[in-house]
C-alpha cells in the first residue's frame, strides 16, 4: 500500500505545471481553440522534449517504458491547463494499440515516430449509431489479391484532422480487424469539425479504400480485445484529467466565494454555499480515489480486474465531474456562464469527458453486469 | 503508487483471520451476521478474549498494553473482525475517554482506570449532548460546582444529558460539565468522570424508532464527584472534548463493516425474486447496488489515503469529515436497499424474531430468518449521519478548517 509517487513522477508532475503555467495560459489556450489546428504544434514539440510521448511505449522502440500512473499524472496536469493536444487519441489510445496488439515491425516504425512527436495517429473505431457498443461495427474489410478493401463510416473520430494515419476497425469475414490508413489515402473523406470543448474531431467516409496486407495490426478478425484494452487505456486517463479538471475547478470556485461580495460580505459566508463548495471538495477527492484505482489496475494482466475497474471508475468520475462542473458553474452565477472565464471552458471539458468512450450510466451497466457472475 | 497490501500486510491479515477462526465464539458472530439482539456479556465476553490476546485495544500505546500496530494493520483488523461478525468494540471507554485520560489525566488516573478499560472491567458511557446543547454542543449547562469539604474536596453535578448509548450498562460516564460562565462558552468547560453508582444519577431509556433501547437520558442531581476524576485543567476540558472527535480516524469510515454488508445485501439479491428471476438480475436493482459499490469502492480508497498519510505522521486533519459523511451515507445506502430488497415481506415486525435461535414461523412462508432485522436496522441506522457531530456540522468543519471559508 503506497500512494506517494515517486521522485521522477514528481519531477514530471512539477515541470508539466511549470509549463502550464508559463507557456500555456487560459488565453492561450483559448485562442488556440478557434486556430486552424485547434492545439499548438510547439507544445506537441515540447511535450516530445518532456518525454511524455513516449512514456508508456518500451525502450526498445524509443519510449520510457512507464506505467498507467505515470499517464495518470499527465493527464491530471494536461486537465488542470485544458490542454488542447491530442494526446490522449494519438499516445494513449492509438499508441497503446500499436504497443499491445502491432508486430515487431509495426512498433519499430511507428513508436520511435511517436515518441519523437513526428506522427500523430487517431482511433476510426465508433460509428453512427453504434453509440457505446464496441462490437458494433459495419465498416467492412473485404480481402483482395494483394490486402483489403475497407468501405463504410466512422463518426466522431477524435484527434482526426491532426491525424497522419488513422487506425481503422472493419469487419471481415470472421470478425473486427484493425488497419492502418494514411489519412490522405484515396478513398478516405473527412468532416473535420471543433467539438464542444474546442478540440477537434471528424466524421469519415471510407469508399473503396485499398490497404495493404502488412496494414493489419493485430490478429485478423480477432481484434475486439486489443480495442476494449485500448480504451480501457484511454477511460483511464480521461477518469485523471477529470479529477485534474475539478480539483482547478475547486481552486477557481474556492476563491470565487473568498472575494465575490453580496450582501456586503463574501458569498463563502453563507453556509448553503458552504455546504455546496465542501460537497465539491468530497466529490473530488473520491473521484480520485477511483481514478487512482483505474490507474493501477488497468495495468493489470487480467482483463476482468482491468475493465470492471476502469467501468467503475468512468461511472463513478463521471457522475462526480457532473456534479462539480454543475456546481462551480452555479457557484460563480452570470461569471460562469460567460466564455471569457475559465469556469465555463473546465465544465464544458468535463462534460465531453463525460460523453466520450461511454458515459456513466453505459460504464455503471458494464460494472452491474459484473455483479451477475460474481 | 500501490494498491497492493505487502506480503507482510498479507501474512498480518492471515494472522487475524486464524485468530478469529479460532477465537469469535459462534454463537457470538452468529448473532451479529444474523442482525440479533446482542447482550452486554457478548459485548464484555469478546472484549476480554481478545485482551487475552494483547489485543484490547490496538490502537493505544505499547506502554498501556496496546498493540503498536500501523494504521494499515489496524483497519486491516478492522476489516477482518468485521467480516467475521465480531462485535463493535464499543468506542466510548476504548476510542473516546482512554486517550484522553493517556493524554491529559494524571498518573494515577491513567494506572486506575486504563487496565480497567482493556480487560473489559469497566463500561464507558458518554456525557456529552444536553437537550439544549446539540450540536452547538459548547452552549452545554450541566454545572459542577467545586466544594471544598473536609471529605474531601468535590464537584457537585446537577443537569441533564441525552443521547446517551448503552448507559444503562455502564459502571462510568465521561462528562463534559460547565464550571464557569465567564468568558466565551468554551472556556468554562470542563471534563469529569463521574461513577454510574454515585447516588444522585438516574438514567431513563429513550427508546428508538426501531423499538430499541440502545440510548438514554441521565439525570444528575447534587451528584458528589472527587476532584480528583477531574481531568487536566478546570475550565480547559473543551479543548480535550474536541482532542477526542478528532482523534479516531481508522475506523471512521466503517469500510469493513460496509463492506460485509454489501456482501450481505447481494446474498438477500439472490434468494429474494421479482418476476420468478432472483432480484440481483432486475437490471433496476442490480444497478443501485452498483452504486452503493462504487461508492464503498471509492471511500475504502480514500479511506487508505488518508490512514497512509497518518503513518507516515503526516498532519491528519479534518478530512476524517469526509470519511463519516461518505461512511455514514453509505451504511444508509446499504441498509434501505437491504429492506427494500425485501419488498412488502419487510413489514412484519416480529420481536422474537430478533433473538439469537429463533426457530423461524411455519406461518409466515415469505419470511427468511435474515429478514426480521432489515427494516429495524434501516430506521436505526438513521442515526449514523446525525450522531458524531452531523453530516450538516462535518461540511461545517471542511468548510472551515480544510477550505478556510
Amino acid at each position: 500500500m503506497d500512494f506517494n509517487y515517486t521522485e521522477e513522477q514528481l519531477a514530471l508532475q512539477d515541470t508539466l505545471r511549470r509549463f502550464i503555467a508559463r507557456d500555456y495560459p487560459f488565453e492561450h489556450r483559448r485562442a488556440l481553440a478557434k486556430s486552424a489546428d485547434g492545439f499548438d504544434r510547439e507544445a506537441w514539440k515540447t511535450f516530445a522534449d518532456f518525454g511524455i510521448l513516449a512514456l508508456p511505449f518500451h525502450e526498445d522502440f524509443g519510449g520510457l517504458s512507464g506505467n498507467a500512473v505515470d499517464t495518470m499524472l499527465i493527464m491530471e496536469m494536461l486537465g488542470r491547463g485544458l490542454a488542447l493536444e491530442p494526446y490522449v487519441s494519438a499516445v494513449v489510445l492509438c499508441g497503446g494499440l500499436i504497443r499491445d496488439a502491432g508486430s515487431a515491425a509495426q512498433k519499430e516504425a511507428l513508436l520511435p515516430a511517436i515518441a519523437g512527436g513526428e506522427l500523430m495517429l487517431a482511433l476510426a473505431h465508433f460509428e453512427p449509431g453504434a453509440r457505446y457498443e464496441l462490437d458494433h461495427v459495419a465498416t467492412t474489410a473485404n480481402a483482395t489479391g494483394s490486402g483489403w478493401q475497407l468501405d463504410g463510416a466512422k463518426a466522431v473520430v477524435l484527434g482526426a484532422p491532426s491525424a497522419d494515419k488513422l487506425i481503422i476497425s472493419a469487419r471481415d469475414g470472421k470478425g473486427l480487424s484493425l488497419f492502418l490508413v494514411d489519412a490522405k489515402a484515396p478513398g478516405v473523406t473527412l468532416r473535420a469539425y471543433p467539438t464542444q470543448d474546442g478540440a477537434r474531431a471528424a466524421d469519415i467516409k471510407l469508399t473503396t479504400v485499398t490497404v495493404s496486407t502488412n496494414a493489419l495490426i493485430g490478429p485478423a478478425g480477432n481484434a475486439l480485445p486489443a480495442v476494449e484494452r485500448a480504451l480501457d487505456y484511454a477511460n483511464a486517463a480521461l477518469c485523471a484529467e477529470a479529477v485534474g479538471i475539478m480539483s482547478a475547478l475547486n481552486e477557481v470556485t474556492l476563491e470565487y466565494l473568498k472575494t465575490r461580495k453580496q450582501f456586503g460580505q463574501p458569498i463563502g459566508k453563507f453556509q448553503a454555499l458552504q455546504h455546496r463548495m465542501a460537497d465539491m471538495v468530497i466529490a473530488t477527492e473520491q473521484a480520485r480515489s477511483m481514478a487512482t484505482l483505474a490507474a493501477v489496475r488497468v495495468d493489470s494482466r487480467d482483463a476482468a480486474e482491468r475493465s470492471r475497474s476502469v467501468a467503475a471508475a468512468k461511472a463513478y468520475v463521471g457522475a462526480q465531474a457532473r456534479f462539480v462542473g454543475q456546481q462551480a458553474v452555479q457557484l460563480h452565477g452570470g461569471m460562469g456562464v460567460v466564455d471569457e472565464l475559465n469556469v465555463a471552458h473546465y465544465f464544458k471539458r468535463l462534460t465531453m469527458i463525460g460523453l466520450s468512450f461511454g458515459d456513466a450510466d453505459y460504464h455503471l451497466g458494464r460494472f452491474s453486469d459484473t455483479l451477475l457472475a460474481a | 503508487m500501490d494498491l497492493n497490501f505487502t506480503a507482510e500486510e498479507q501474512l498480518f491479515r492471515e494472522e487475524v483471520r486464524s485468530f478469529l477462526r479460532a477465537k469469535l465464539p459462534g454463537e457470538i458472530s452468529r448473532k451479529v451476521l444474523g442482525g440479533k439482539h446482542l447482550e452486554k456479556g457478548d459485548f464484555v465476553r469478546w472484549q476480554r478474549i481478545l485482551h487475552a490476546q494483547g489485543w484490547g485495544a490496538v490502537a493505544w500505546p505499547v506502554a498501556h498494553g496496546g498493540t503498536g500496530w500501523n494504521a494499515v494493520q489496524q483497519h486491516i483488523f478492522d476489516e477482518e473482525c468485521a467480516d467475521a461478525g465480531a462485535p463493535l468494540q464499543l468506542p466510548f471507554g476504548l476510542k473516546m475517554v482512554a486517550p484522553v485520560i493517556m493524554a491529559f489525566g494524571n498518573p494515577a488516573q491513567q494506572q486506575y482506570f486504563l487496565p480497567r478499560i482493556i480487560d473489559g472491567s469497566d463500561w464507558w458511557c458518554q456525557g456529552y449532548s444536553e437537550p439544549g446543547a446539540g450540536s452547538d454542543l459548547a452552549s452545554l449547562k450541566m454545572r459542577a460546582v467545586r466544594v471544598n469539604s473536609p471529605e474531601g474536596d468535590h464537584y457537585v453535578v446537577n443537569g441533564q444529558k441525552t443521547w446517551n448509548t448503552l448507559g444503562q450498562y455502564a459502571d462510568w460516564i465521561f462528562c463534559l460539565v460547565r464550571t464557569s460562565t465567564e468568558g466565551r462558552q468554551q472556556e468554562g468547560i470542563s471534563f469529569l468522570l463521574i461513577d454510574m453508582k454515585t447516588p444522585g444519577i438516574t438514567v431513563r431509556p429513550i427508546i428508538m424508532l426501531d423499538g430499541e433501547h440502545e440510548i438514554n437520558e441521565v439525570w444528575m442531581e447534587d451528584v458528589r464527584v472527587p476532584v480528583e476524576n477531574l481531568v487536566g485543567q478546570e475550565n480547559k476540558g473543551w479543548t480535550y472534548a474536541k482532542f477526542l472527535l478528532g482523534h479516531e480516524r481508522t475506523g471512521i469510515a466503517g469500510v469493513g463493516r460496509s463492506k460485509r454488508e454489501l456482501k450481505k445485501l447481494k446474498d438477500i439479491a439472490r434468494k429474494e425474486t421479482a418476476n420468478c428471476l432472483p432480484l440481483i438480475e432486475d437490471q433496476r436493482f442490480r444497478d443501485r447496488i452498483a452504486q452503493v459499490e462504487l461508492e464503498l469502492m471509492a471511500l475504502e480508497i480514500t479511506n487508505l489515503r488518508v490512514i497512509s498519510a497518518e503513518g507516515e505522521k503526516r498532519a491528519p486533519g479534518p478530512e476524517a469529515s469526509i470519511l463519516k459523511i461518505k461512511g455514514s451515507e453509505i451504511q444508509q445506502m446499504l441498509s434501505e436497499l437491504k429492506m427494500q430488497a425485501l419488498g412488502h415481506y419487510a413489514l412484519p415486525y416480529v420481536e422474537e424474531a430478533l433473538e439469537a435461535g429463533w426457530p423461524g414461523d411455519a406461518l409466515m412462508d415469505g419470511y427468511g430468518d435474515y429478514a426480521a432485522p432489515l427494516s429495524g436496522q434501516y430506521f436505526n441506522i438513521r442515526k449514523t449521519t446525525i450522531y458524531g457531530g452531523s453530516n450538516e456540522i462535518q461540511k461545517n468543519i471542511i468548510s472551515q478548517m480544510i477550505l478556510g471559508l
